[in-house]
């Protein structure tokens, strides 16, 4: 099979380097992760906690994290697994072992999507210019992780503070959510 | 905006939900016995009411499951939702201005 990682290169580069500085509404791109879907029955959740070393959260629309590796949770039986990269052959090799026996599917999705960060006290502002989710904090509170939409496009979206967001968004979408957010944040400019 | 309440996630709006029919249509357990107008009934033939309409609903840009919704065809208003494979509530026409979302 060949070797995919190699030509992995990151689908905004370009308009990272030409993005203005905008203290209240910051604009980002994530370094690349590995990234797995995972799906399974009650036995297989249960026992994939461990094996990946953070538990899978059973809470509707949450996150958990250990470390440099975070589970969000996307179904009532599907989660996502983000590690840095590099990592997924120790996570396949560890959740098999973990998972003999057990029905379940885990599919590497790491070049599927890239991760873009919005920070700064505008950011829920910008993102409510594409997305109709409540973005307040009681409704939408740090920890909190969903798949929505933003524009036309599928993000999942992710609080991990009060005043950042994680975006993560399918690589043939992201010139287009990057674009979206560049002219949402302009009034902040 | 129209907010939809999923079972699983709770109430998010409507753009991220997509219809998927009429509910409550169990797939006859042996369908080569069945005539032409029977198969046909089962392909084709809705209920189509005026009022409450037990319906699927996809949550796909959330959880991504089918469930069930009770919603008003007049009114478009959604009297109750339930997850897939849970009988339909007893609700009536009165009781749904009070029941909420």
């Amino acid at each position: 099979m060949a070797d995919l990682s190699a030509s992995r290169a990151s689908a905004v580069a370009s308009h990272v380097a030409a993005a203005p500085k905008v203290a209240v509404a910051d604009l980002g791109a994530l370094p690349p992760r590995t990234r797995f879907v995972f799906r399974g029955r009650e036995a297989a959740i249960t026992a994939a906690g461990p094996a990946f070393g953070v538990a899978l959260p059973r809470e509707a629309c949450r996150f958990a994290e250990a470390g440099d590796r975070r589970v969000l949770w996307l179904g009532p039986d599907e989660w996502l697994l983000t590690a840095p990269e590099g990592a997924g052959a120790a996570i396949v090799a560890d959740l098999a072992a973990a998972l003999a026996g057990l029905p379940h599917s885990l599919v590497d999705v790491s070049h599927r999507s890239l991760g873009i960060a919005v920070s700064g006290a505008m950011a829920a502002r910008v993102i409510n210019n594409g997305c109709p989710l409540d973005l307040g904090l009681e409704a939408f509170p740090v920890g909190m992780a969903t798949r929505t939409v933003f524009g036309k496009a599928e993000i999942v979206l992710v609080r991990t503070a009060e005043m950042r967001f994680e975006i993560d968004v399918w690589r043939s979408f992201a010139d287009y959510v990057w674009r979206f957010l560049e002219e949402a944040r302009r009034e902040f400019a | 905006m129209l907010i939809i309440t999923c079972p699983h996630c709770g109430p998010r709006p409507e753009l991220e939900f997509r219809y998927g029919g009429e509910a409550h249509i169990a797939r006859p357990a042996d369908p080569s016995t069945l005539t032409d107008e029977e198969w046909g009934a089962f392909l084709y033939q809705r209920a189509n009411p005026r009022g409450l309409h037990a319906e699927r609903w996809r949550h796909v840009a959330g959880c991504g499951r089918f469930f069930n919704a009770l919603r008003d065809t007049q009114s478009d208003f959604f009297a109750a939702t339930y997850p897939a494979g849970t009988p339909r509530p007893d609700t009536d026409a009165s009781g749904v201005k009070e029941s909420g979302r």
